[in-house]
Order: C-alpha cells, then sequence, then structure tokens
C-alpha cells in the first residue's frame, strides 16, 4: 500500500472510529436523571453476567431512543408503559398495558414486566397540610375549593391534562401555569398548595410531601419497563429480566434523590443499589479530571465539526459554481438548501437515526446539511457580484471557461466565499453541542448533564469551551481570509474605505 | 463597469477593411457598443460574423487573434499590471523568456515605465491602467484591434496625449483596427472610414469629407454640427 492509500484508509477508519461499537450490548438512556440510573444498572446487570455492555447516556427524547431502537444503534432502553401507549403505540389506541407486548413484537421489540415502580403524574401538597385538612385523595381536593392550585404548564396545556382531570374528579379550583422546578420551592414556602408532580421525584421525600390517592383511576399508568431488541442474546434478556420488580417507587426516589439532590453519580448511586439488594460487585469508575474531559470533549468536537466542514466545503462550492452559471439551476439549488437549514434539528437527528445510527454519524451529517447553504449562498454571491466587464475582458482574451473560472472569477469571489464558509463554521461549532444528546459527544455532552442535573458549573464546563473554540475558530478563519485575499483588492478595498 | 443596454440591430451587413482603423459612432443607444460586442463574440449573433472571409466557429480560436479594450481598461484587479498583460501568453503555455521579451517591446510601444508593471490596478493612474489595457490586447500579437470608448474615462490632457499615442501605435503596426466612439471627432483624428450609427442601424458610412459634403440623411448633418457647437 502506498503513501495516499494509506492516508485514505486512515482517514476512513477515522470517520467510522467514534461510531464503531465498543460493546456487544448497547444501552440507551433518555435525557433525564431516572432514566439514566436505570440505564446504568441495565448496564452493570449486564456485566455483571459476563456480557460486553456499554451505555450511551442522556440521549434526547422517546422519539430518538425509539428511532435509535428500531434501527439497532442501541439494544436496550428504559421506558414507561403510558408513553409506549400514549406516544409511540398511539395510533394503535391499546385498551391497556397487557397490549403492549404483542404490539411492540410487531416491531421486533421485547418489553419485561414492570421493574417496579412508576412514574406517572400525580397530585402533591405539604403532608402536614394535607393531614390538617384530612385530604388523603383527589377528591378530597375538590371539597377545598380556596386552595391555590399551580401546574406545570405542559399539565395544564395537554388535553388529559388539568381539565380533564377537573372534569373527571369536578375539581373547582382555576389553576395557574408554574416551572415545575419552581413550583416544588413554591409549595414548600407555602405559595401554592398543590401541585402537580412526578410519583419518582425526589423533593417529594425531602420536601416531606404526599402524594394525592388518584381514586378515581384518572391517570393511566407509567410503569417502568425495559425494551430490547428481540434479536437480543437470551443471557442479556435474562439478566434485564432479573431486575423487574426489584425496584420500588421508594427505592427509585431515593435514587434520584441521591443524584439530583446530592450530586452523587448516577453509575455509584446504580452500583450501590445492585450492591446492597443483588449482591453485585462491579468496580469504581474513576472520573476523568477536568483538564482530561476537556481535552477529550475538545477533540470530539473538532471532529464532529471539521469532518462535517470538509465535507460541506466539498458539495457545496461546486453547488455554488453551478448556482452562478445557470439561474434556474440556482434557485433550484438555493432552495434547496435554504429548505434543509428549516429543518429543526430535532427533527433532522430523528430522521437520520434510522439511516445512521446514533452518534457521531448523524451530527456530522447534520452539520454538513446546515453547514452547505452560507457555503452555496455566498459562493454564489461572490461570483454573480463580479462585473460583468471583467467576464467580458476575460471572454474576450480567448480564455476557457475552466480557466476564467480558475484565474479570474474564484480569485475575485474568494473574500465572499471565505465569509460563508467562517459563518458556517461558527454555527457548526453551536450546532454540534446538540450532537451530544444523540450520543455525539463534545462540549454538549456536560450542557445537557448540566441542564438534567441544575448543575450551573456543568453546563458552564460546556458553554464556555464552545463559545471560546466558536471565537477561536472566527478568528482563525479571519485571518485566513486576510491571507487568501489577493493583494490587488486589498487595495481596492483600502481606496474604497479611504 | 457595467456596459448599457443592449440595442437590437437592424438588419446589417458591414464590411472592416483590413490593416486600417475603421471608426463606429454615434449617440447613445445607436448600437455601435453592441455591433463591437457581437464582432468580439460576447453576444450571440443573429447573422454570420466572417472573420478572413471565413463564418467563425469556434469563438475562442479568432479571440486569439482579437485584441479588445475597453473603457478604464477593464483590467482584473487582483493581478498586477505585469500579470494582466501576461495572463494569455502565460496561460498558453509561453516560454518565460519570451513573455518578458513581448512584454518589455509591448512596454516600450506603449512607453510604460517598469515600475508601474509591478503595480496593482488600482495604485495606476487612468492613463496608465489604458497603457497596460493596450499592451494585454497586444500580447498576442493579433489581427485586429477592438477598442470600445478607450478614452472616455480620461481627462483632457491624458486623453490628449494617449489619442496622439494610440494613432501612432496603430500605423506603426497597421492592425485592423475598429474602434467605438460617440465623438466624431475622436473618429476623425483615428480613422479614415467612419460608420454612423442611429438606433441599431447604420446611417452612413465613408470618410469624413464624404459624410460631411454628401450626407445621406439630415440626421448626418445634424450630429456633425451638434459636435462643432461644442
Amino acid at each position: 500500500m502506498n503513501g495516499p492509500q494509506r492516508a485514505l484508509l486512515a482517514c476512513c477508519l477515522l470517520i467510522l472510529a467514534p461510531t464503531a461499537r465498543s460493546a456487544d450490548i448497547t444501552i440507551g438512556s433518555k435525557n433525564f436523571t431516572e432514566s439514566v440510573i436505570v440505564g446504568d444498572l441495565a448496564q452493570q446487570s449486564l456485566v455483571d453476567a459476563g456480557l460486553s455492555a456499554e451505555h450511551r447516556r442522556q440521549l434526547g427524547g422517546t422519539r430518538i431512543l425509539w428511532e435509535a431502537l428500531l434501527a439497532g444503534a442501541i439494544d436496550v432502553y428504559p421506558d414507561y408503559t403510558g408513553t409506549l401507549r400514549f406516544e409511540i403505540l398511539a395510533s394503535e389506541q391499546l385498551a391497556d398495558d397487557s397490549a403492549l407486548p404483542a404490539a411492540l413484537a410487531r416491531y421486533g421489540v421485547g418489553m419485561t414486566r414492570s421493574l417496579g415502580f412508576e412514574n406517572s403524574y400525580a397530585i402533591a401538597m405539604r403532608a402536614d397540610q394535607a393531614t390538617e385538612l384530612g385530604i388523603r385523595s383527589i377528591t378530597d381536593l375538590a371539597r377545598h375549593p380556596s386552595l391555590r392550585v399551580a401546574l406545570s404548564n405542559e399539565f395544564v396545556d395537554r388535553a388529559d391534562g388539568w381539565r380533564a382531570l377537573a372534569a373527571a374528579y369536578e375539581l373547582p379550583q382555576r389553576p395557574r401555569g408554574l416551572d415545575h422546578d419552581l413550583a416544588y420551592e413554591a409549595l414548600a414556602s407555602r405559595q401554592v398548595d398543590a401541585i402537580d408532580a412526578y410519583t419518582t421525584d425526589p423533593q417529594i421525600e425531602s420536601l416531606s410531601l404526599k402524594l394525592l390517592r388518584d381514586d378515581r383511576d384518572f391517570f393511566p399508568s407509567y410503569e417502568a419497563v425495559f425494551l430490547y431488541r428481540q434479536s437480543l442474546e437470551p443471557a442479556a434478556i435474562a439478566a434485564l429480566v432479573k431486575l423487574a420488580g426489584m425496584i420500588s417507587t421508594d427505592d427509585m426516589r431515593a435514587m434520584n434523590s441521591a443524584v439530583q439532590l446530592e450530586g452523587r453519580p448516577e453509575r455509584a448511586v446504580a452500583a450501590a443499589f445492585l450492591n446492597e439488594r443483588l449482591g453485585l460487585q462491579n468496580e469504581a469508575v474513576v472520573q476523568p479530571g477536568l483538564v482530561a474531559r476537556l481535552w477529550a470533549r475538545t477533540l470530539e468536537h473538532l471532529y464532529l465539526v471539521g469532518i462535517a466542514m470538509a465535507a460541506a466545503l466539498l458539495v457545496a462550492l461546486p453547488l455554488g459554481i453551478a448556482a452562478a452559471r445557470s439561474a434556474r439551476l440556482g434557485t433550484i439549488i438555493t432552495s434547496v438548501t435554504g429548505l434543509l437549514q428549516t429543518i429543526p434539528s430535532l427533527a433532522l437527528f430523528v430522521l437520520l437515526i434510522p439511516l445512521l445510527g446514533i452518534g457521531a454519524a448523524p451530527t456530522i451529517a447534520a452539520l454538513f446539511l446546515y453547514s452547505l447553504l452560507p457555503i452555496v449562498r455566498n459562493t454564489h454571491a461572490g461570483l454573480a457580484g463580479i462585473p460583468a466587464s471583467l467576464l467580458d475582458s476575460a471572454d474576450a482574451l480567448g480564455l476557457t471557461r475552466a480557466a476564467r473560472l480558475r484565474r479570474i472569477e474564484l480569485p475575485l469571489a474568494l473574500p465572499t466565499i471565505m465569509a460563508g464558509i467562517k459563518t458556517a463554521a461558527v454555527i457548526a461549532v453551536g450546532l454540534a453541542t446538540l450532537g451530544a444528546i444523540i450520543g455525539a459527544g463534545g462540549y454538549g455532552q456536560p450542557i445537557i448533564t448540566g441542564i438534567r442535573l441544575r448543575s450551573t458549573r456543568l453546563i458552564l464546563e460546556g458553554a464556555i469551551p464552545a463559545a471560546v473554540l466558536a471565537l477561536a475558530l472566527q478568528g482563525a478563519m479571519e485571518l485566513l481570509e486576510r491571507w487568501v485575499t489577493p493583494d490587488g483588492l486589498k487595495i481596492r478595498q483600502q481606496t474604497a474605505d479611504g | 463597469m457595467k456596459f448599457g443596454a443592449t440595442t437590437a440591430l437592424q438588419p446589417t451587413d458591414i464590411r472592416f477593411v483590413p490593416s486600417a482603423t475603421t471608426a463606429l459612432v454615434g449617440p447613445s443607444g445607436s448600437g455601435k457598443s453592441t455591433l463591437l460586442r457581437v464582432l468580439a463574440g460576447l453576444i450571440p449573433a443573429n447573422g454570420t460574423v466572417r472573420f478572413a472571409e471565413a463564418p467563425v466557429v469556434d469563438w475562442r480560436a479568432v479571440r486569439l487573434k482579437l485584441g479588445y479594450v475597453i473603457q478604464d481598461g477593464g483590467l482584473f484587479p487582483h493581478l498586477t499590471a505585469a500579470e494582466n498583460v501576461t495572463l494569455m501568453a502565460r496561460e498558453l503555455g509561453w516560454p518565460a523568456d519570451q513573455i518578458a521579451a513581448r512584454s518589455a517591446e509591448l512596454a516600450e510601444i506603449v512607453g510604460l515605465p517598469e515600475a508601474p508593471m509591478a503595480r496593482f490596478p488600482a495604485e495606476l493612474s487612468g492613463g496608465q491602467r489604458q497603457r497596460v489595457s493596450i499592451m494585454r490586447a497586444l500580447m498576442l500579437d493579433p489581427e485586429v484591434v477592438l477598442l470600445d470608448e478607450p478614452l472616455s474615462a480620461l481627462d483632457p490632457i491624458t486623453r490628449a496625449r494617449l489619442a496622439q499615442e494610440l494613432r501612432r501605435i496603430f500605423s506603426r503596426l497597421s492592425k485592423t483596427v475598429i474602434l467605438v466612439t460617440h465623438s466624431l471627432r475622436e473618429a476623425r483624428f483615428f480613422a479614415g472610414h467612419i460608420v454612423l450609427m442611429r438606433r441599431g442601424r447604420i446611417v452612413q458610412q465613408g470618410s469624413y469629407d464624404e459624410l460631411e459634403q454628401a450626407p445621406a440623411e439630415p440626421f448626418v448633418s445634424e450630429f456633425i454640427a451638434a459636435e462643432r457647437t461644442l
């Protein structure tokens, strides 16, 4: 193998490397603490059973996990029966949870029994006030119209939320909307009397709250289960099934509390639980230091942006040139690249997962698509802005089309093209942080963990380097821009400025 | 620099005298620049353009035998004067010593010293830019030189000096020169043969004296008289 071939092979390996699986079984988890803890429980149980398993943590929302499972990018993830019935399989209108296994099997997906806890909607009050007023169930709440109810906006808006609940229980209160985290503080400081809660929220214990009994069975059940690909090896399924029924609502609340309120790492909390209940011995995981973390994430981030930008350049420059050559082609090209720009990044990820799985590949593909428009548009504008008299002079000299492009048009359009590349690169650095929700790593990783754990320190650990990288890249591109701008054009700029 | 709108040409049949200078004259919108651009192959012609009696099929081959100079030079701003002049020769793969010799010869012909040749167009005076443009047009030793208002962007003194030199250059090189100008005085100064145009049509052609003494239409006399009053 000669030099260039070797270089090409190295490039291919480099592109594939981060997307390649480092373990036989991949577990995914959603972007909230409970899901991450349960994902760790699964991973550690599988490892204990002698299997090779990795955990792709906090991968965005339901849609992303479900698509990743179907695409085979992950093999296992925890979900809730209510979510399966009302979101993923909503069109099938399943009567109850017992219809789920058969419905999932049609997708090649298996489901464990309930892990033992439910994460459902509930109405919470301060325990002392509830006792004082003799309120035990939601029915009791209806007898106290003066109680102040505050609900998360989502719960107010949903058709199966407050309106349906108020109708079912004939509740007279008029709720106001309040952010879910603020609601707990408002409740604790006695500014409101009842809020909506999730049954495993750790604050229920730490703030001594009481969950009112849903005595008319209004809320659907949201039992926690593992979903897995049916092709998964039997030993792995057996290890997952062993966890069914093992985790009570109190257990889960305590584990959520340990992570969210005490700041312990999910891995350690999961390991302690498995050790206590199942006698599992897992090695402690040592978190790398800040510098090592930053360095690794910088490499991940640069990798995402670098590959995407290189590919975008190879495609967008010819497209921009083609757009400048033919008005009709130009309209088509700018419309299509403009349309790509309008696809929300989350939707684009969901579209790309069936094709490319999760991790770096779909993130790079998304960054690539978003980078096309600024480069195409500026290439087109740079070429279209060249005075017609110069093109006439070039043609009259006898330059061929190719020579005119290379000798005259591209050098004259270069400053504009570079500005487009700079815009695309700076946007890509910012957008790449979103890749963390599909497991691409980079600076987005600490940001989403920080948002999940409400840790400003973690958010800044990702946001500051991302901002610094964007600024550094902008500075470097400006130097490059100055360097590639033909000297003759700088003079013209000077005289025009002066 | 943008050209004015293209004027639709009326059915026109015109022959140019080899090794002599012909001036296309007329007011704005007369179609004189359009005709010149058709001759340079920059606008597709409805009819046929013949070069040395043969209809032009391969424009690129013909362009190598044409020199083209426009108002304010049309120099490429990102190339130095020398690079502008030698661009096409380098593109055709001329050896470096031949390029250098031809450049030096042309610099002597147009009277341009060495120093400005290393500068960019934006650093040159208007007169220098036109001299460089003429060098560029003559680089490949073309058979025909087309000039579109080559003097109109210059101040009067520079214009007068360059006009003198251009006439001297053309007579020395004895090329077929086709010059577009809106000034009858300029046309008379350069060309023995004048083609007067109006609204895309050739009104009359001949020497200045013929136009003056035997005007084909009242417009011819009007055009001559108008220039005298100014």
